[in-house]
């Protein structure tokens, strides 16, 4: 059997009083797009910092690309990379520095070659010598991609992938990683707000609510055990404590 | 994987070279400090020598300490402002997941700390050249060892701040400015240590730049190099690098737990 892309087994996360994960377990199976949904304060971010390794967990296990996270994870950061809104490349750095920077962090060999490349993908030639804090919402989405793209990332871990995108730029970052992860069978992980997007982008959804996964399945599965015409619709039950199948639908 | 890259430390300092290289007023602002302090005391340095035997008996006293004062604020400064650097542009979260080290990013640091204590200082020294015609560099030698030791005592003062910093937010920035000026009595600059309060004395010996300073005036008033000085200093140097390091690298880990790595920014 292949390794899972990522396995977490009882992963809890205080934050002193505060239980932010609670006891979570999920396997991401290899080459697939799983999507992490939940409110705010559903433990989403805190969730994928920890399997960053930006957070240390209070107890259990998270294996990532077959190595455990918390012992090694030097092993696996020059496999994966990641992006999110909340955290920014220097502003004052040109799009073409700032991937330079983190191209030689990365090691990438040919590194001139590789951003000409992402350049092409991400249409960034506009911009590129531009300061980086000088960019639209959209161009900046666009750079911070080619920053997590620039290492040809086995595993991709994306907070809110589109947040504050118009729904054009949206869509267009939609098809990029699509066209990403069918190109290198490459394994995604997105935490969103967006049901569109994980309708579109999805294999398995995992549910989060107050630290907990409390449903799980694909977005097909969930609509149609909740008898809801929408994974938003299915999210609002969820939110409001609904039960599924007949009860949601009355 | 190797555990430690020189290629992933360079990323970093070209990180700060990029910065620096497209703003001038920030190279202009490194070098205009010091050389303004350095004109001041190069001024009340010469009033002094008309008026004090003390001063006038090793000309450049004063000038040469407010350099070597300089060596230790701005390596201080150099390790604090480039780790704050992150901070302010809300870079650390990448930083912390790419396959940079914490060891690395210390390394970077105090490798920044290097260039910009260079650039700050090294006008200055050579500016009061004609101004005083007072060259530091006459010390030869053992310049180089006051520079080190006062460079590594400015980078355990970085590191602290830093770690200070990364804990507590950027609520605690001044501390850069604060606890450097904090040593500043106790290192007896521009005045012997045997002037402090005796129970003073004892925490004044404690502290490198304290040597450094003493060892400085021993010397350009004909006492030769103080090789115990020396031995001192450095003695005391390697403590309070290895443990502002520790402390760093603890709060590196700390930040880990508590989620700090990624709630930082302006």
């Amino acid at each position: 059997m292949e390794t899972p892309a990522i396995l977490v087994d009882h992963l809890v996360k205080d934050f002193g009083p505060v239980r932010a994960v609670d006891d979570i377990a999920f396997t991401v199976a290899s080459g697939s797009t799983t999507a992490i949904l939940g409110g705010n304060g559903a433990g989403k971010t805190t969730t994928l910092s920890m399997l960053l390794g930006l957070l240390l967990p209070t107890s259990g296990t998270i294996q990532v690309l077959g190595e455990d996270m918390i012992r090694h994870r030097y092993r696996v950061l020059p496999r994966l990379n990641f992006s999110s809104p909340y955290v920014d490349l220097p502003h004052r750095l040109t799009v073409r520095e700032n991937l330079t920077v983190y191209g030689h962090l990365y090691g990438i060999a040919a590194l001139p070659a590789r951003i000409a490349e992402l350049t092409a993908d991400l249409d960034l030639g506009e911009f590129l010598d531009r300061p980086s804090g000088k960019l639209s919402a959209g161009q900046k989405a666009r750079v911070a991609l080619a920053k997590a793209m620039l290492n040809h990332p086995d595993l991709l871990l994306l907070d809110e992938p589109t947040a504050s995108l118009d729904p054009d730029t949206a869509d267009w970052v939609r098809g990029f990683l699509t066209r990403y992860q069918q190109a290198r069978g490459a394994t995604i992980l997105l935490a969103s707000h967006n049901m569109t997007e994980v309708e579109r982008l999805c294999d398995q959804v995992l549910v989060m609510k107050a630290g907990r996964i409390v449903d799980r399945g694909s977005p097909e599965d969930l609509i149609a055990r909740y008898g809801r015409a929408t994974l938003e619709d299915v999210f609002l039950d969820i939110a409001r404590n609904r039960r599924h199948t007949g009860e949601a639908a009355q | 994987m190797t555990a430690f890259s020189f290629r992933r430390v360079g990323a970093l300092l070209l990180r700060h070279l990029y910065i620096m290289r497209g703003s001038w007023p920030r190279l202009l602002e490194m070098a205009y400090w010091p050389a303004v302090n350095m004109v001041v005391w190069g001024f009340t340095s010469q009033f002094f020598s008309s008026h004090s035997q003390w001063v006038a008996q090793a000309g450049g006293i004063l000038i040469g300490a407010v350099l070597l004062w300089d060596v230790m604020f701005r390596g201080n400064l150099g390790v604090a402002l480039s780790f704050m650097e992150e901070m302010w542009s809300r870079n650390l979260g990448h930083l912390s997941v790419s396959p940079l080290r914490p060891v690395e990013l210390v390394a970077g640091l105090l490798a920044m700390s290097l260039i910009r204590t260079l650039i700050g200082v090294v006008p200055a020294m050579l500016l009061a050249v004609p101004l005083y015609h007072y060259s530091i560099f006459d010390l030869g030698l053992p310049l180089l060892a006051f520079w080190v030791n006062l460079m590594v005592t400015g980078w355990a003062i970085g590191l602290a701040v830093s770690a200070m910093v990364l804990r507590f937010g950027l609520g605690v920035e001044s501390l850069a400015w604060v606890m450097v000026f904090a040593v500043a009595p106790l290192a007896g600059i521009y005045y012997p240590i045997s002037v402090l309060p005796g129970w003073l004395q004892p925490l004044a010996w404690a502290l490198p730049p304290a040597h450094v300073f003493e060892g400085m005036r021993t010397l350009m008033q004909g006492g030769g190099f103080d090789g115990i000085r020396f031995a001192c200093a450095t003695g005391l140097n390697a403590l309070y690098v290895a443990a502002a390091g520790g402390l760093f690298l603890h709060i590196h880990h700390v930040a880990r737990r508590r989620g700090l790595l990624l709630n930082v920014g302006e």
